[in-house]
């Protein structure tokens, strides 16, 4: 009720009000990235960044609004979950988007990643004519990812390793242990 | 101000939204749209969110939390269907 | 299932995590209900179990704070760049996949790499070999092999930076050794 306690709220509440609006803009600048993007992984850049920063910017407002300490571990526990979930879904859209070529090649000025798979595409052909070695590698390493996901939010990352370029060095073994 | 943060947040969002909306329509592909409902899911928060800040409550505080914790699953989930669907049709 | 026995000490901090959560949620950070959490916490580590994650038993906090600023500043960095590209290139953007080796072969340096890669601007996973612990980034906006390079020397600095976080004591040397001959290479010319 003092006036410096007056002006402090001014401050917080001007404050609260500039972190709402950018905090919604940067939903919109989702949006803008994802129609004006032309392929999904450019997309997918746009759909993932700015949502967290905007969720960021929202929960400070609210922790900002409410004066009770209490709310600021909720809303850094709801923050870090977002943190560790935001990467894994970004990572298995983009996977899932390159193995099923829906990336555009002649928007791509480098790509370290199509001569590996090329590589292995061919070594695998060379090496499949063996009886049953084709149709055996290529299920299990999938079933095995599948697996991995479950195990925790990391899971899905580590899981994911070395599934496409399995017939390469030892990723299958790898991905065998570590489950107990 | 608090009219005026209201009615600038709601326009921004609601322009999101459509924005989204119109890219799961169009979307040339599935992940494509997948993309896109995450980005939805991510604007409901957000005005969730605001709604808190504004009106002071903590009603939906919680479902914020849970929202950012297994929003991500059906994304992933959709994910692993469409690689391996494809994988599939490729071998044979 | 043969399970492998966790020490307590490498299982801490899943439980502190776990504690956190708990009094979080409960909005409680009283002793009685911290105590309780911890219980439960203890009880579902042991029933749910999962595989265990292999720290290095190093954590430098004097390293991870300005890491960690850095981080948020980059986060937002991040968003901008995504404005700026929309809006301003559009449909013109160029990207690549770029491949780069980490020094590091733990899960937990990779994975952690991985993490702070796809949340920082222009760069995003798209898939990992474990086996020779390589990442391959889909970059936003690189045009040419310049570009390439320069977003290959983000990653492997941030991977350092994660190294001097919280590496072990063998990758921390090699990391010192690499640096120290780089700075005397740089010198010399």
């Amino acid at each position: 009720m003092t006036p410096e306690a007056g002006g402090v709220d001014a401050v917080i509440d001007a404050v609260t009000a500039v972190f709402l609006v950018l905090g919604a803009l940067m939903s919109l600048t989702a949006t803008i990235g994802l129609l004006r993007f032309p392929d999904l992984m450019s997309r997918m850049h746009a759909a993932t960044k700015p949502q967290v920063l905007g969720l960021f910017l929202l929960l400070a407002a609210i922790g900002l609004q409410m004066r009770q300490w209490w709310v600021w571990p909720v809303l850094v526990v709801a923050w870090i979950f977002q943190l560790l979930t935001v990467p894994v879904s970004a990572h298995m859209v983009g996977r899932a988007g390159y193995r099923t070529k829906h990336l555009h090649p002649e928007l791509l000025s480098v790509d370290e990643l199509e001569a590996v798979v090329r590589r292995s595409a061919a070594e695998q052909e060379g090496s499949g004519t063996g009886p049953a070695s084709a149709a055996g590698p290529a299920e299990d390493p999938e079933l095995d990812d599948v697996l991995g996901l479950g195990e925790a939010g990391d899971g899905a990352l580590r899981g994911a390793a070395g599934q496409n370029l399995d017939d390469r060095g030892d990723g299958r073994g790898d991905q065998g242990e570590g489950k107990g | 101000m608090k009219d005026a943060v209201l009615i600038i947040t709601a326009v921004v969002l609601t322009l999101a939204a459509a924005g989204a909306i119109v890219r799961i329509a169009v979307g040339p592909s599935l992940l494509d749209r997948v993309l896109a409902s995450d980005v939805l899911l991510g604007i409901v928060g957000a005005a969730l969110a605001i709604d808190m800040a504004v009106n002071r409550h903590l009603n939906n505080l919680f479902l914020l939390v849970a929202l950012t914790l297994i929003g991500f699953i059906g994304s992933v989930t959709v994910a692993r269907f469409v690689s391996d669907r494809r994988g599939q049709a490729n071998d044979s | 299932m043969s399970r492998k026995p966790i020490s307590l000490r490498t299982e801490l901090p899943l439980l502190i995590w776990l504690v956190i959560v708990w009094g979080a949620l409960w909005r409680d950070f009283s002793p009685g209900n911290l105590l309780f959490g911890a219980l439960i916490a203890l009880v579902v580590a042991r029933i749910f179990y999962l595989p265990p994650v292999e720290l290095s038993g190093r954590f430098n906090v004097l390293r991870a704070v300005p890491f960690a600023l850095v981080f948020l500043a980059k986060v937002v960095a991040a968003s901008f760049q995504v404005i700026y590209l929309a809006v301003v290139k559009g449909p013109k953007v160029v990207n690549a996949v770029v491949e780069v080796p980490l020094r590091s072969h733990s899960d937990l340096m990779v994975t952690a790499t991985g993490h702070v890669l796809s949340l920082i601007p222009g760069s995003l996973v798209v898939e990992v070999d474990r086996s020779t612990s390589t990442l391959y980034i889909h970059g936003l906006d690189i045009r040419d092999e310049a570009d390439a390079a320069r977003l290959r020397k983000e990653v492997q600095d941030t991977e350092a930076g994660l190294i001097r976080i919280m590496g072990t004591k063998a990758e921390l040397e090699a990391l010192e050794a690499e640096t120290a001959t780089a700075s005397r290479k740089g010198a010399t010319p």
